[in-house]
């Protein structure tokens, strides 16, 4: 059996079926609609960073971008919520064309650019000058389309393409040229890759994923503000778990939002105090002796974790 | 090896500068299909910037670097790896956290398209690397890094072959070994330049070698000429041995 079936039937698919059902099982819908977007925002950083070593601390921004470009769409043209989220998905790749140019640094460099980037469109946003289109600093609210039930098998379907477009690159000659050019550009060229095509195809990648989930978080909440869907917090959130479960591989993000994530809901609201504190033991204690992730426990026995 | 058909690469007036240095000043010569041909000179006579300059990780700033009778200067390396050049560095530059099989398997896929790939195993068995191929690259050892920069370098079917400072380093055995490779690949057609300061090596396996100092040719011809020449004793020695 190819290992890219195997992936999708033993990984995706369990993981898509159980977050199927389980509202019909447990009742906080908001809870599981943010794990999904979660497991969204963790495999698009995955695409970035794992594959190519960019570090998308802007990441938010084309999370943003793409809640709002399906608001101005339902707003402005009363367009239906899924040709909307397509839309939140075309601004996603429209903004990360614009920012390409950040493409030409690297390391902290990149990191801090695209935070810049992500804040400059925030602001943007959030314009009083701007009210007629994007609302302003005064939020948008679309209770036309206000459809929880839908917006979350939305979720499903841009977390199952996701999902596939990381097995792709788990399997791909493509996947592991982008790697390739992770490692040492230089001798990825010599390899014949087309180093500056490959990031740009990752970049893009990324943040289509970005601006499809943040189409189908404005679908779900209906009313949010410039400050709610461009939080630092979905960057950090989104770095920090799939860090925490292991880059480059299909199952390292998921651990690491079903761990992290869960964590932060079992304890975060209840004991913050405790919380807190958990918290940042356990990513110092990631940091300081699992640098590659939980899924490094497996890979240092020589264990192959897809 | 055919060393007197007509040229694949013909460099002509090459020159490269970093700020105000010239690291290539005029550097002109020619390589054949089969030849292998030596660039040897002191450190910093500007033997890995015309390696440089021929992949395409550096643009050159004057004269010319023609493939088959296409200018390529400037052209970037991944185009020219799809033309038929291809290297090997000083410093060995594999993908570390991939594995050796990993390694090849980009170049592979991503090689010059009109020529069949090798076969992987004949690849990993040739250069000594089958025991290690599921290992990743960082694992092994100077020398097998070496070889898999050079397997990677033949897994994307070059037509030229630019070999900086293979021979550093490998013990006498290797080094017997590896000579015998390259003269194999020469036979194959393929055009090699050879970049090394080991000069029995050196005088080994090439045809012909330039002797380069200060980014200018001083020398072209058989390295056993070149040793008796008073301008290139002065730049390898110094001035007082070359009377």
């Amino acid at each position: 059996m190819p290992s890219a079936f195997k992936h999708a039937l033993f990984i995706v698919l369990p993981l898509i079926a159980v977050f199927a059902v389980l509202p019909s099982f447990y009742q906080n819908h908001l809870l599981l609609f943010n794990f999904v977007i979660f497991l969204i925002l963790a495999q698009g950083v995955n695409i970035i960073y794992g594959f190519t070593g960019y570090l998308p601390f802007g990441y938010v921004g084309f999370f943003g971008a793409g809640a709002y470009g399906f608001a101005i769409l339902v707003m402005h043209y009363q367009a239906p919520a899924p040709l909307a989220v397509l839309a939140g998905g075309v601004i996603g790749v429209a903004l990360g064309l614009l920012l390409t140019p950040l493409l030409r640094l690297s390391g902290a460099y990149f990191a801090i650019a695209n935070l810049a980037a992500s804040l400059a469109v925030l602001h943007f946003v959030a314009n009083p000058a701007l009210e007629n289109i994007t609302r302003g600093p005064y939020g948008v609210s679309l209770t036309g389309t206000f459809n929880p039930t839908l917006a979350y098998n939305a979720a499903l379907v841009v977390l199952t393409l996701t999902l596939g477009a990381v097995v792709y690159l788990k399997n791909s000659r493509f996947g592991l040229a982008l790697q390739a050019v992770r490692e040492d550009a230089v001798s990825a060229s010599m390899a014949g890759v087309d180093v500056v095509w490959m990031r740009v195809i990752a970049w893009l990648a990324s943040a289509l994923v970005a601006g499809l989930a943040g189409g189908v978080y404005a679908w779900y909440v209906s009313v949010f503000y410039p400050d709610n869907v461009f939080s630092g917090d979905f960057s950090i959130f989104a770095i920090v778990f799939a860090l925490f479960g292991g880059v480059a591989t299909i199952t390292g993000p998921i651990v690491g939002v079903i761990i992290l994530y869960g964590i932060y809901n079992l304890i975060g609201f209840t004991t913050p105090q405790y919380f807190q504190l958990i918290y940042g033991l356990l990513i110092m204690g990631l940091v300081l002796f699992l640098p590659a992730g939980l899924v490094s426990l497996a890979t240092r026995r020589g264990w192959h974790v897809p | 090896m055919c060393p007197d058909s007509a040229p694949i690469l013909n460099v002509t007036k090459l020159a490269k500068r970093f700020g105000g240095f010239y690291a290539l000043d005029g550097l002109s010569f020619h390589v054949a299909s089969g030849e292998i041909l030596g660039l040897v000179g002191p450190n910093g006579s500007g033997k890995t910037t015309a390696i440089n300059v021929i992949s395409g990780l550096y643009a050159p700033d004057g004269g010319e670097v023609v493939l088959d009778g296409v200018s390529i200067g400037g052209v970037a390396s991944h185009k020219l790896v799809h033309r038929g050049i291809n290297r090997t560095f000083q410093v060995p530059k594999p993908f570390m956290s991939l594995t050796v099989r990993e390694n090849i398997e980009v170049a592979l896929a991503y090689g010059r398209a009109a020529v069949a790939p090798p076969d992987m195993a004949d690849l990993l068995d040739e250069y000594r690397l089958a025991e290690v191929a599921d290992r990743p690259a960082a694992d092994l050892n100077n020398a097998q890094q070496k070889m898999l920069d050079l397997v990677r370098a033949l897994a994307t079917r070059p037509r030229l072959l630019l070999l900086d400072e293979l021979a550093a380093g490998l013990n006498p055995a290797e080094l017997d070994w590896i000579a015998e490779r390259i003269k194999a690949l020469a036979q194959t057609g393929i055009a090699i330049i050879v970049v090394e300061h080991l000069m029995g090596f050196i005088e080994h396996i090439t045809d012909r070698v330039i002797v380069m100092n200060a980014g200018k040719e001083i020398f072209e011809g058989k390295l056993a000429v070149a040793v008796q020449v008073p301008q290139v004793i002065e730049v390898f020695l110094g001035g007082e041995h070359a009377a």
